[in-house]
């Protein structure tokens, strides 16, 4: 099992529960659409899952590594070599070049990997623009570039935060292609939050979120 | 500091004689030679001469405490002239030195003082006699009877000093030949002071009773230029004789010179070659080897001694250092003296 | 991991070299003012401290006579009473160009002293040359050029080991050179002296004994002095971290995203956190060693000035030569580092907290200071405790501390100040577009609050300093002509010249006012006492600051004396108080005179009281009163007929002259300080700009957007800076006054020993308004710049990005 997440509760200070015992298991190879209305913690859940915030009680084992048991210095340590993040909003480097941001969360885990990185590069059609400045990229490209670098630490769990919620429709369409397809190709899990329905008609199996639990 | 810039004051003239005899009646630097035949004159000449480069009022006295314990005292007054005259006020040329020491068996102090002529902090005048340097002072109304003072932070001596004989001229009527080559010098003496005082040392006064030396001398070029130190004696007899004795050690062998003096004072002049003397044991003071026990024959008076320091390390670490303290004698004539050892480098 | 980190982060500082050179200006300014002053100080302090070992004074105690010199047969007297002494007559030579200090020792018991060491190591001094006449000159290399160019003089030996104006000589020699036969000023007390002596309270009653660890005079007026400079260094300094505290933020708010991103990439805090410190220190070495070169630089610029006025002032032997101390460098940079962190303290406080997960593009990290009434009562309290000090403690360090309080408490004031008055614009706005520039203003406020703060400092101490520094000028000139009412000054080369000329001018001139002085030791200090003749010269213009009623009178019949300021202040003696002048002579003060550009205390009796006590009061100088256009023509008869070198007849103007240009070399280093302040500020304005123009964008595309061009944005933005910096200084004006105050009242008072009456000079606050104006216009035209020629397409971005 690659991800398990078991009657897992999050409350913010002073809020109503946000997630309630809430369950989910997800398989290597398995990719998960999670779904749900502004606010109803789906995005939450996923930065529980990328051990980037804390949860109250249950539990998440990525992995097979129980994240209870880690310290910080052991989740920034997960982070580095089990998982990736794309975000809405890239999060690119913006003083690093296009071949560098590529490379950077590779190198950050010490697991650079040449080949598998043109690839990559190839595969996203990002080799004419490599020695670009991410501002210098549109939307889409930027986003590519993020779903290369963060493929391109062959993560046992791809974790997606509407990564084509800033995109337009046709950039979307691919961008959402190409990391399928990448994704498949690398043999990774991915868990991806959106509120989009027909987004989350082309994966594997569905997830709906609503008033902190999962339908 | 002080010590080193007075060395350079006063080693300067003292190389300056190495440019040895400039002529009769005075070298280079326009300062008097001593001249055989001259008549000394009294009180006259128990005052300074300027136009020498160097004089000194020299006493040595030993003595023996109330508790038995013998002691001597030294007490030295040089005058160095820069230039043959005199002059008042801070530039006169005569500059003035004095060592002070006091021997015990067991310490040895030492005490020194500098000052120039001109001001009134040093001098001699003749009559009456005075000689002094700041409260340091040998005094009276002539030079049969004298006061003698010294101290320093360590000790203090006030002696009288009664003269028991007539003043003693060495060599020629006074002129006292140095070295084979000639140089010479003005030298009398008066070796026979009875002497009553108190000395105070670290520990408190002592009273003393013994007998006194004066040596008064002048020159303008007293060493050859091989001469590298010299060893000097002056012994007292318990049979109520004198012997002044010095030998000059040069390239060229040694040179040695003496008076000896009978009971009633009347002296006889001992030229080079007459007095042997002989080291027998080896002190190491101050980081150098000195002689502190000594075999002192002289064939025609019947006289061979051995005579030991009463303090191996009666060392003078003043500006110029040199060895000086009280002596034991034994031997063919029991007595007491004093010794002074220069140039063992 | 940490190679890829290091990179990343280094990307940010390749990407922005402009923020990267700012930031080691700034540290590199900061550094390099400080550490100037501290080049100074310590040049300063160790000529202080190896002319005290190469004269050999203050190591041992010494007599001095209660007035007068102590005649020569007394020292032999001492000395024949046992006691070990060292004899030194001192006194000035005069030559063209300025006299030198004669320093003559009793070569044969004086004791170390390196230059004679060095000296006759070297060259071997021959004691006939030293102790003979004509004698030996010892002096440094400058020195002894001065004296080798006069005809007459000894010959010279050069030493390393003199401080720069001192001739060394043998005592005989500098009695001839001093025409002083027989004097001494001073006896040194030898250490080992003999047991038994007479207790020298015994035996010279009448002269006074100096502890060595009493005579410090030299250190005690020196120190104030260079506290004086320190202060400044200080503020310089701090000044200079405004622009690395706004540098190093800047950098951490624009990398927010990137060390967000680190971390979700599994770069851990504490990793990252010692990159960031690392990268700190390392910015520190390099901006202080180039700070240290910059200090050095200005050291050595104003090293001369200093030393001058170090001279001129207090008698302090310095040397224009400044030498690289290890010392000086190991304390610069650990400056530069400690004030980068202490900089950066609150960016790295941040950086711990900035939680992984945030909604980006809030508000920038300097909004989040202390909230803006904890703040101003912050604010306030530093000021009341500033004052509390002062009235606490007394002193320069009280003073300081009083004016440290003063200055970050205003600081802090600043921004709720501004705030507040923003409110209130904003309410009298007209139109929409006026309301939003208030608002904006308002907006922009957080982020430009340190380096207004900086405005501020910088332009109150310009206030501060320069009204002071006009102040004392204005006083000064005005005392120079009151002081020396006389025409012509004349110096005879002894008593019989003296009684000659005097005889001479007597039917010439309208009045010959005797100057007849001797030293004195009041409460352990020397003071000089004056006798003066009753005459309305005295009268009419003699500065007098405080006085009993009949001030002149009571001098004249002898019943009272005068003192200076300095003397006043430093014995608290006032009149109406009684100062005992001479042993058993005591007199009430009658009046208080200011006495500017002095350092030692001074006193004025009526001259046949004075020379009942001191009867050898020498009488070789004169005030001569003449019509001022016959002056010109009697100097010129009376240097003939008395064949008197040029220095010994000196005009009034030239005395004038003189006194002035000590007086502006004394405020030489101030004033550039000073400048180099402002610089600084208006750098950290250009700074702070910069570091807005991320949060700009969004905040002005709106605008734009709604119709407002790019040329009038621009504009605006320019106006915003200069009315914020207006703002400032307008606040700064009040803030100056009571720092020209303070250094009036407080500091000068303590540094100097004289308070001066404060003057307004609105001429130059106008200047250093449009100075203001000026800089702020500066800082704020390259944003401008940048907007107006802001493609559309970048604006427009702010929309499509919604960042």
């Amino acid at each position: 099992m690659l991800l398990s997440v078991e009657t897992v509760s999050k409350t913010y200070p002073g809020g109503r529960p946000v997630l309630d015992q809430v369950s989910l298991v997800l398989e290597r190879g398995e990719t998960l659409a999670l779904t749900g209305e502004s606010g109803s913690g789906k995005s939450t859940l996923l930065n529980l899952v990328g051990a980037l915030d804390h949860f109250d009680s249950g539990e998440i084992t990525v992995a097979g590594t129980p994240l209870s048991a880690l310290n910080e210095r052991g989740r920034a340590a997960l982070r580095r070599e089990s998982l990736a993040l794309v975000f809405q909003q890239f999060n690119l480097i913006p003083s690093l070049n296009v071949e560098q941001n590529l490379a950077f969360h590779a190198r950050l885990s010490d697991q650079s990997d040449t080949t598998w990185l043109s690839h990559l590069t190839d595969r996203l059609g990002l080799a004419p623009f490599l020695s670009r400045s991410p501002e210098q990229l549109s939307g889409g490209q930027q986003q590519r570039v993020a779903i290369g670098r963060a493929l391109a630490t062959r993560p046992a769990l791809l974790l997606a935060d509407e990564p084509t919620g800033n995109l337009d429709e046709t950039a979307s369409a691919a961008v959402l292609d190409l990391m399928l397809e990448l994704v498949a190709e690398t043999g990774c899990g991915l868990l991806l939050v959106t509120h989009s329905a027909a987004i989350a008609a082309r994966l594997d199996r569905r997830a709906h979120l609503s008033g902190g639990h999962l339908a | 500091m002080r010590v080193r810039l007075l060395l350079f004051l006063l080693l300067l003239p003292l190389s300056a004689y190495a440019q040895g005899f400039a002529g009769l009646g005075s070298d280079a630097d326009g300062f008097a030679v001593p001249e055989r035949g001259h008549a000394l004159a009294f009180p006259r000449d128990h005052g300074p001469h300027p136009s020498y480069r160097i004089e000194w009022w020299y006493a040595t006295a030993t003595l023996t405490g109330a508790d038995g314990q013998d002691y001597g005292i030294q007490w030295t007054l040089f005058r160095s002239a820069l230039a043959p005259y005199d002059k008042a006020g801070w530039q006169s040329p005569q500059l003035w030195l004095a060592h002070a020491a006091l021997t015990t068996p067991e310490r040895h102090f030492v005490a020194e003082r500098l000052a120039r002529g001109g001001i009134g902090q040093a001098g001699v005048t003749a009559d009456p006699f005075e000689a002094w340097i700041d409260d340091w002072r040998m005094a009276g109304p002539d030079f049969d009877r004298l006061d003698l003072r010294a101290r320093s932070a360590e000790f203090a001596y006030d002696l009288s000093l009664a003269a028991q004989g007539p003043l003693v001229l060495h060599g020629d009527r006074g002129y006292s030949v140095k070295s084979q080559d000639g140089q010479a010098s003005y030298y009398y003496s008066q070796p026979n002071f009875a002497v009553t005082g108190t000395l105070t040392l670290p520990s408190g006064p002592v009273a003393v009773t013994g007998t006194a030396w004066l040596d008064r001398e002048w020159s303008s070029q007293p060493l050859s230029e091989d001469q590298t130190g010299w060893d000097w004696f002056s012994l007292g007899f318990d049979d109520g004789t004198r012997l002044m004795a010095f030998r000059l050690r040069g390239g060229r062998g040694d040179f040695t010179s003496g008076t000896w003096i009978k009971a009633d004072g009347s002296a006889t002049p001992l030229p080079d070659g007459m007095i042997a003397v002989e080291p027998l044991d080896m002190t190491r003071v101050a980081g150098r080897d000195l002689p502190t026990r000594w075999r002192l024959a002289l064939p025609d008076k019947a006289l061979s001694v051995e005579i030991e320091a009463l303090n191996p390390q009666a060392w003078m670490a003043t500006s110029f250092p040199y060895w000086e303290g009280p002596v034991r004698v034994t031997g063919s004539h029991d007595g007491k003296g004093y010794l002074e050892m220069t140039g063992y480098d | 991991m940490r190679r890829a980190a290091i990179a990343c982060l280094w990307s940010h500082w390749a990407r922005h070299p402009l923020q990267l050179v700012t930031l080691l200006a700034g540290l590199a300014l900061a550094t390099g003012l400080w550490s100037a002053v501290q080049a100074i100080n310590a040049e300063a302090r160790t000529s202080y401290a190896e002319a005290s070992a190469q004269l050999g004074v203050g190591q041992f105690d010494e007599l001095r006579a209660a007035s007068g010199p102590i005649p020569l047969a007394r020292y032999v007297a001492l000395r024949r009473a046992g006691w070990q002494l060292a004899a030194l007559l001192e006194g000035q030579l005069r030559l063209p160009g300025g006299s030198v200090d004669v320093m003559g020792v009793d070569l044969l018991s004086y004791p170390a002293l390196p230059a004679v060491e060095e000296t006759s190591q070297e060259d071997g001094i021959a004691p006939t040359d030293a102790l003979l006449a004509p004698g030996l000159l010892i002096a440094g290399p400058e020195t002894a050029e001065r004296l080798e160019s006069q005809p007459g003089l000894p010959p010279v030996r050069r030493t390393q080991n003199l401080p720069s104006g001192v001739v060394l000589t043998d005592i005989g020699t500098a009695e001839m050179l001093l025409n002083r036969r027989a004097e001494i000023t001073r006896l040194l007390i030898l250490p080992d002296q003999s047991a038994g002596l007479t207790p020298l309270a015994d035996l010279a009653p009448d002269l006074m004994l100096v502890r060595a660890e009493g005579r410090s005079e030299l250190a005690r007026l020196t120190d104030s002095f260079h506290l004086n400079l320190t202060a400044f260094g200080l503020l310089s300094f701090a000044v200079g971290l405004f622009i690395v505290h706004g540098m190093v933020g800047l950098s951490f708010e624009q990398r927010r995203g990137m060390i967000r991103t680190l971390r979700a990439l599994g770069l851990p805090l504490r990793d990252l956190t010692w990159l960031m410190l690392g990268e700190l220190l390392l910015f520190a070495l390099i901006g202080g060693l180039i700070g240290l070169v910059l200090g050095y630089g200005v050291a050595a610029a104003l090293l001369p000035d200093v030393a001058a006025t170090l001279r001129g002032l207090y008698g302090a032997p310095v040397d224009g030569d400044l030498a690289l101390q290890p010392a000086w460098v190991a304390l610069g940079l650990m400056m530069a580092v400690a004030g980068t962190f202490a900089a950066s303290a609150q960016a790295l406080w941040h950086l711990s907290r900035v939680p992984i997960l945030q909604a980006q593009g809030q508000y920038a990290w300097t909004a989040q200071g202390l909230p803006a009434r904890a703040q101003a009562g912050f604010g306030a309290l530093l000021i009341c405790a500033g004052f509390l000090a002062l009235v606490v403690f007394d002193g320069l360090i009280a003073g300081f501390a009083m004016l440290g309080g003063l200055l970050m408490g205003a600081a802090l004031l600043l921004p709720p100040i501004l705030s507040l008055a923003l409110r209130l614009g904003e309410r009298f706005a007209r139109g929409p577009l006026e309301e939003w520039i208030w608002a904006d203003m308002r907006a922009q406020l957080p982020g430009l609050s340190l380096a207004l703060m900086a405005l501020l400092l910088a332009l109150a101490a310009n206030i501060g300093v320069g009204t002071m520094v006009s102040s004392f000028r204005l006083t000064f000139t005005g005392w120079l002509d009151q002081r020396l009412a006389s025409e012509l000054y004349v110096t005879a080369r002894d008593e019989a010249q003296g009684h000659e000329i005097e005889r001479w001018l007597n039917s010439r001139a309208d009045a010959v006012l005797p100057i007849r002085a001797t030293e004195v030791q009041v409460a352990g200090e020397t003071v000089f006492l004056y006798g003066i003749i009753d005459h309305p010269t005295y009268r009419n213009n003699w500065p007098l600051i405080a006085e009993l009623p009949e001030v002149w009178d009571v001098l004249a019949e002898g019943r009272g004396a005068l003192i200076n300021e300095q003397m006043a202040r430093r014995m608290d003696l006032w009149p109406g108080d009684r100062v005992e002048l001479l042993p058993g002579w005591s007199l009430p003060v009658a009046g208080v005179y200011s006495d500017y550009g002095n350092p030692t205390g001074q006193a004025i009796t009526a001259l046949p009281a004075l020379l009942e006590r001191v009867p050898d009061l020498p009488n070789t100088r004169f005030g001569i009163r003449i019509d001022p256009p016959e002056a010109e023509d009697l100097r010129t008869a009376l240097a003939d007929r008395f064949a008197l070198p040029p220095q010994a007849v000196v005009p009034q103007a030239a005395i004038k002259a003189s006194s002035l240009a000590i007086f502006e070399k004394t405020f030489v280093v101030t004033g550039a300080l000073n400048i180099l302040t402002l610089g600084v500020a208006g750098f950290a304005i250009l700074t702070s700009l910069l570091t807005l123009w991320a949060h700009r964008l969004p905040q002005l595309a709106p605008v734009w957007a709604l119709g407002v061009q790019r040329d009038t944005l621009a504009r605006l933005e320019v106006l915003r800076s200069v009315a914020l910096a207006v703002m400032t200084a307008v606040l700064a004006l009040p803030l100056g006054l009571v720092l020209a105050w303070a250094l009036l009242a407080i500091i000068n008072v303590e540094a100097f020993g004289w308070r001066l009456p404060m003057h307004l000079f609105p001429l130059q606050w106008l200047v250093l308004l449009l100075l203001a104006v000026a800089t702020a216009i500066l800082a704020a035209l390259l944003p401008a710049r940048r907007l107006r020629h802001l493609p559309p397409s970048d604006l427009l971005q702010v929309f499509a990005n919604a960042r």
